[in-house]
C-alpha cells in the first residue's frame, strides 16, 4: 500500500475513476494519485484482456493508458490531475464508433 | 528563415545545462520537454519538493536546485509540456502541446532525452503492482508516496539509493533480491584501481550499504529464477539464493536492472549507433564532441551512454560551447577542460558496469516470458521467428506485432535484439534494432490537424 508520507499542503483536487470519487493533491497525475488511492488496474490489454497498472511512471511503458473525458490511451502518469475529471479504465482495443 | 541556434530535447541535468550554457553564450536557444517543469527523472519536482522530502532525497538530488535556477534565470525559450513526435531531416521539430501541434526549426539539435531503465522481463513482470524501482522513486520525489511492504528486485546502484531514501523517509524496503553474484565481484575488483580516481561515487555507495545493513533490511544475493505470483495483482517474489528457495510476500515489486539510452529520437534521425559491451545496450556513434553520424544532432546526458546526472551536466555544456563554437566564439580551451572532467566523471563506469550487469536471465528470457509487454509476445514465439527465418528485430516485428504496441518498442527492443543474437550466435550489434517512424509518441488526429503553419519553417506544408 502506497502512502505519502507528510500531509498534503497543497489544494485538494477531486475526480472521479470509474464513477467513484478520489481525493487528490494538486500536483498529482492521474497514476500517483490512484495508486495513492490503492487503485493498482488502470487497463485491460487488447490482446488477452489482463490487467495492467503504472509501471514506469514516465512515460515510456504505456500501461497507465485510461480514458480521460472521453479520450482514450491517455497516459495517466503523463497527465496532472484537474478539478472534476471523469477517469475510466481502458479496456481492451480501442474502436471507432460509426453512427 | 527563422531557425533557432540550437533546439534541446528535454530538460533534465544535460538540457538544462546546455541551455543555460548555449543562452549565456548568446545563442538562440529553444528547449522543449514533455514535463510540465523542469529536472528531468533524476532532479525530478526539483523546484517544488517540499524541504522535509529534500532532506530524504539527499544532497546529489539537490544539486539540481542550481542547474535549475540557472537554466531559469537564462534567456532561453523554455516549452514545458511539449510531447515531440516528430523530427525531420531538416532539423524541424513536431510536436504537440495544448491539444494542439506546432513546429520549431533549429540550426543545430540536442538530444537530452536520457535513458529509461531496461527492460527485465521475467515471469510475472506484467502484473499490476509490479513497476520499475525509477517508478517508485519517482513516486517518492514527486509526490511524496512510498510503498510499505516494497520488495527490491535486481541489480544496480538506483536499488540501494531507493533503499536508503525509504529509509531515512522511516517506511524501509521490505527485502532487496539481488541477482548479482560473488563472481561479479571478483570480476568488478579488477576495475577497482581506476575507480579510486571516483572516490566520492565509492564513497556514497559504501554509507549506502552501512545504512541498509543498520536498518536491517534482509538483502539476497545470488538471487535466480526469480518470479513474481499473482492472480490479477503482484502478492509475492519467489526465487533461489544460496541453493535455497525463497518467498516473500508484498503487494509491490520493483524491478532494476540499470538504464539504457532512451534511443527512439536518435533511431528516428537514422543516427549511426554501436553495441557497447560493457553497457549491455546500443549507443549512439558520436565524436569528441557528442555530435552524431548526422551533421549538427548532437546527443548529451545519459542518452549518450549512461554516465549519470554530473556526466549529464558536463556533457550538455560541452555540447552548448561546441555550438557556440560553430558559431564564431572561440570555446576550445574550455571544452578541452570539459572533457578531462569527462573522464575523470566516467572512471567509476567500468567498475558499476561489471558489479551490476544485467543479469542474463533477463537479456535472454525463458521460452514462456513475455517479452513485448503491449502485443503479449513471448521469448519462446520470437525464437520460433528466428527458427522459422526471421533475421533481424524488424522481421520479427513483422511476423509477431512485437514492437508495434502503443509503447512502440520502448519495452522489448533491447530484448528482442539480445534474443535474436543468442538464437543467431551473433552480435547484437550486427542484429540491430527496430526501425522508428514518427510519431514518436502517438498523438490524437485532432492535435494532427490544428498543427499550426509556425513563422519559423521557410515553406509552406
Amino acid at each position: 500500500m502506497f502512502k505519502r508520507n507528510n500531509a498534503i499542503k497543497s489544494p485538494r483536487v477531486s475526480f472521479t475513476f470509474e464513477g467513484c470519487s478520489i481525493d487528490a493533491a494538486a500536483g498529482d497525475t492521474i497514476a500517483s494519485a490512484l495508486m495513492l488511492a490503492g487503485e493498482t488496474h488502470f487497463r485491460n490489454t487488447p490482446v488477452s484482456q489482463s490487467e495492467r497498472g503504472p509501471f514506469c511512471l514516465m512515460g515510456v511503458c504505456f500501461e497507465c493508458l485510461v480514458e480521460v473525458d472521453g479520450i482514450p490511451n491517455r497516459q495517466a502518469c503523463m497527465v496532472s490531475v484537474r478539478e472534476g475529471m471523469k477517469v475510466r479504465r481502458q479496456k481492451g482495443a480501442i474502436g471507432v464508433e460509426i453512427e | 528563415m527563422n531557425a533557432c541556434d540550437l533546439a534541446i530535447i528535454g530538460a533534465g541535468p544535460a538540457g538544462m545545462a546546455a541551455a543555460t550554457e548555449a543562452a549565456n553564450a548568446g545563442l538562440s536557444v529553444i528547449l522543449l520537454d514533455e514535463q510540465p517543469v523542469p529536472g528531468g527523472q533524476v532532479y525530478r519536482a526539483i523546484e517544488t519538493v517540499p524541504e522535509e522530502r529534500r532532506k530524504i532525497l539527499g544532497p546529489d538530488y539537490q544539486k539540481g536546485i542550481g542547474i535549475a535556477e540557472a537554466f531559469r534565470a537564462c534567456k532561453a525559450t523554455y516549452i514545458p509540456e511539449a510531447t515531440v513526435w516528430n523530427i525531420n531531416p531538416d532539423l524541424s521539430i513536431d510536436y504537440s502541446r495544448n491539444g494542439g501541434s506546432a513546429q520549431v526549426s533549429t540550426r543545430h539539435l540536442l538530444i537530452a532525452t536520457g535513458a529509461v531503465e531496461r527492460p527485465t522481463p521475467m515471469p510475472g513482470w506484467t502484473l499490476p503492482g509490479v513497476t520499475t524501482a525509477g517508478a517508485l522513486q519517482i513516486l517518492l520525489k514527486a509526490h511524496g508516496g512510498i510503498g510499505d511492504d516494497v520488495v527490491l528486485v535486481g541489480s544496480g546502484p538506483l536499488l540501494y539509493l531507493l533503499a536508503q531514501q525509504m529509509i531515512v523517509a522511516g517506511v524501509p524496503p521490505k527485502a532487496i533480491v539481488e541477482t548479482v553474484d560473488r563472481e561479479r565481484y571478483i570480476k568488478a575488483a579488477r576495475h577497482l584501481c581506476s575507480a579510486l580516481t571516483a572516490l566520492p561515487y565509492l564513497r556514497k555507495g559504501m554509507s549506502m550499504m552501512r545504512q541498509i545493513r543498520r536498518a536491517g533490511v534482509p538483502r539476497y544475493s545470488g538471487a535466480h529464477d526469480i518470479r513474481i505470483e499473482g492472480s490479477q495483482r503482484a502478492d509475492a517474489v519467489r526465487f533461489f539464493a544460496n541453493g535455497r528457495a525463497h518467498h516473500i510476500e508484498t503487494s509491490s515489486v520493483a524491478l532494476h536492472q540499470g538504464v539504457v539510452p532512451n534511443q527512439q529520437a536518435t533511431r528516428l534521425l537514422g543516427c549511426d549507433h554501436v553495441w557497447n559491451e560493457s553497457q549491455r545496450c546500443f549507443v549512439p556513434k558520436l565524436d569528441e564532441f557528442l555530435e552524431s553520424s548526422v551533421e549538427n544532432v548532437f546527443v548529451a546526458g545519459d542518452g549518450a551512454g549512461v554516465a549519470g546526472a554530473k556526466s549529464a551536466e558536463i556533457r550538455g555544456r560541452l555540447v552548448a560551447l561546441r555550438v557556440a563554437g560553430r558559431l564564431g566564439s572561440d570555446t576550445d580551451a574550455e571544452i578541452r577542460a570539459l572533457q578531462r572532467q569527462l573522464r575523470r566523471d566516467e572512471a567509476i563506469r567500468p567498475f558499476l558496469e561489471t558489479l551490476y550487469a544485467p543479469s542474463d536471465e533477463v537479456m535472454v528470457p525463458g521460452d514462456d516470458v513475455l517479452v513485448c509487454r503491449c502485443e503479449e509476445v513471448t521469448a519462446g514465439a520470437i525464437r520460433e521467428a528466428v527458427d522459422l527465418g526471421a533475421p533481424g528485430p524488424n522481421q520479427v516485428k513483422s511476423f509477431l506485432r512485437s514492437g508495434m504496441g502503443p509503447c512502440q518498442g520502448r519495452m522489448c527492443g533491447l530484448t528482442v535484439s539480445t534474443i535474436i543474437a543468442e538464437r543467431r550466435s551473433e552480435d547484437p550489434g550486427s542484429i540491430g534494432y527496430y526501425r522508428l517512424r514518427p510519431p514518436l509518441k502517438p498523438l490524437l488526429l485532432s492535435e494532427l490537424a490544428q498543427l499550426e503553419r509556425e513563422p519559423t519553417r521557410d515553406e509552406p506544408l
